[in-house]
């Protein structure tokens, strides 16, 4: 649990270093995502001794606990925006109707597009390939 | 209230424990409920939580910045929760290969519909330019649209404020919608919630499939990237 943390911990920490050094336009935790990724690959390919592979074993549980409850992470940004709505006082009714049919168009494109070219290459409804 | 009940309530509104306790207790019955009602799209436990914190602090008279100095502590764990997509990432490595090319085809053509369309409808119903700037990249991680929204001469806060947004709604709509249109593909559900409404979507996809929490996890990570590619270079045709 202890090194898991520290390791997903280290990846955000290099993910936010590289983000802001080289300026990238994107999150530092989504970097750290892509370096997480790259220490599980190479624990499968190094890490030969039972010992190392055993701690490393429990990136897995510390993460899907962290994951089982990541609608709670977002209450408090929430609860900034009760407390923002000031903003929307001018044309809410414009941005939120907006929103609205935004969010539907961009739900039903992207699923579109993805099942379309999906079965392109010939996969059936549920993913598999036929 | 007796003026030593009320020295200890002084005390304890002003240290971080009340609030993040506060935060934790409101969330595990607003998801008790969440749970009884077999994960309604239309019972969101952010939404509730949101509710129900943001009318205690009302009542109370507490500023947010009092509130945030123990949410502070959960809402820290957002970076690490992201990082943690890794992981349902590389357990479902072979699955995530196989989909990759209709995973960038509805990449290119989702987050250019999410931009284009929450842009022209925002102009449509008569919203000014600067406001405008700020719907644009309301698809993204709340830190990043609020760097793309201050680039384009929008308002960070209100960028801040419509991304949230845009997750909750998405998280309601996603499932009547996809069980609407007969998908049953929970890669290419997922992925759609991930890109149209980030953290949020992200957070609902888990509940309703590990495959679709996955696929939208991807989802958020490309479209960030994806979003400040096109941004800048989409929005001087519309303004």
């Amino acid at each position: 649990m202890l090194i898991a943390l520290s390791v997903i911990l280290l990846c955000q920490l290099a993910g936010e270093a590289l983000a802001r050094a080289a300026q990238l336009p994107l999150p530092g935790p989504v970097l750290g995502m892509a370096f997480l990724f790259c220490v599980m690959l190479l624990r499968d390919r190094f890490a030969q001794t039972p010992a190392v592979q055993t701690r490393l074993m429990t990136i897995e549980p510390t993460a899907s606990s962290l994951l089982a409850h990541l609608s709670l992470m977002f209450v408090p940004a929430g609860v900034g925006v009760v407390r923002n709505l000031g903003v929307l006082a001018h044309y809410g009714v414009q941005l939120f109707l907006a929103l609205i049919l935004s969010t539907f168009l961009t739900l039903v494109v992207s699923v579109a597009v993805f099942r379309m070219v999906s079965r392109l290459l010939g996969e059936t409804d549920t993913g598999e390939l036929s | 209230m007796s003026s030593s009940d009320f020295t200890l309530w002084v005390y304890l509104s002003r240290t971080p424990l009340l609030w993040l306790c506060l935060t934790l207790c409101v969330y595990g019955v607003v998801d008790a409920i969440a749970q009884r009602f077999g994960r309604h799209p239309l019972v969101n436990p952010v939404v509730l939580s949101v509710i129900v914190l943001g009318s205690i602090l009302m009542a109370t008279g507490t500023d947010y910045r009092t509130y945030f100095d123990g949410a502070q502590f959960i809402h820290f764990m957002l970076g690490p929760a992201t990082v943690a997509l890794a992981v349902p990432l590389y357990q479902n490595r072979l699955i995530v290969r196989r989909s990759l090319i209709p995973m960038l085809a509805a990449l290119v053509c989702g987050s250019v519909v999410a931009c284009v369309s929450a842009v022209m409808t925002a102009l449509a119903l008569g919203a000014p330019p600067n406001i405008v700037m700020s719907i644009a990249p309301k698809s993204v991680t709340a830190g990043v649209a609020m760097s793309i929204a201050e680039g384009l001469g929008g308002d960070p806060a209100l960028a801040a404020v419509l991304v949230l947004i845009t997750g909750i709604l998405g998280a309601i709509m996603v499932t009547p919608l996809m069980n609407a249109l007969g998908v049953r593909d929970y890669r290419a559900r997922g992925f759609a919630v991930g890109l149209a409404s980030l953290g949020i979507g992200t957070a609902r996809a888990f509940q309703v499939d590990p495959i679709a929490g996955t696929f939208a996890g991807i989802a958020i990570g490309l479209n960030a990237a994806m979003t400040a590619f096109i941004v800048p270079w989409i929005m001087p045709y519309f303004v």
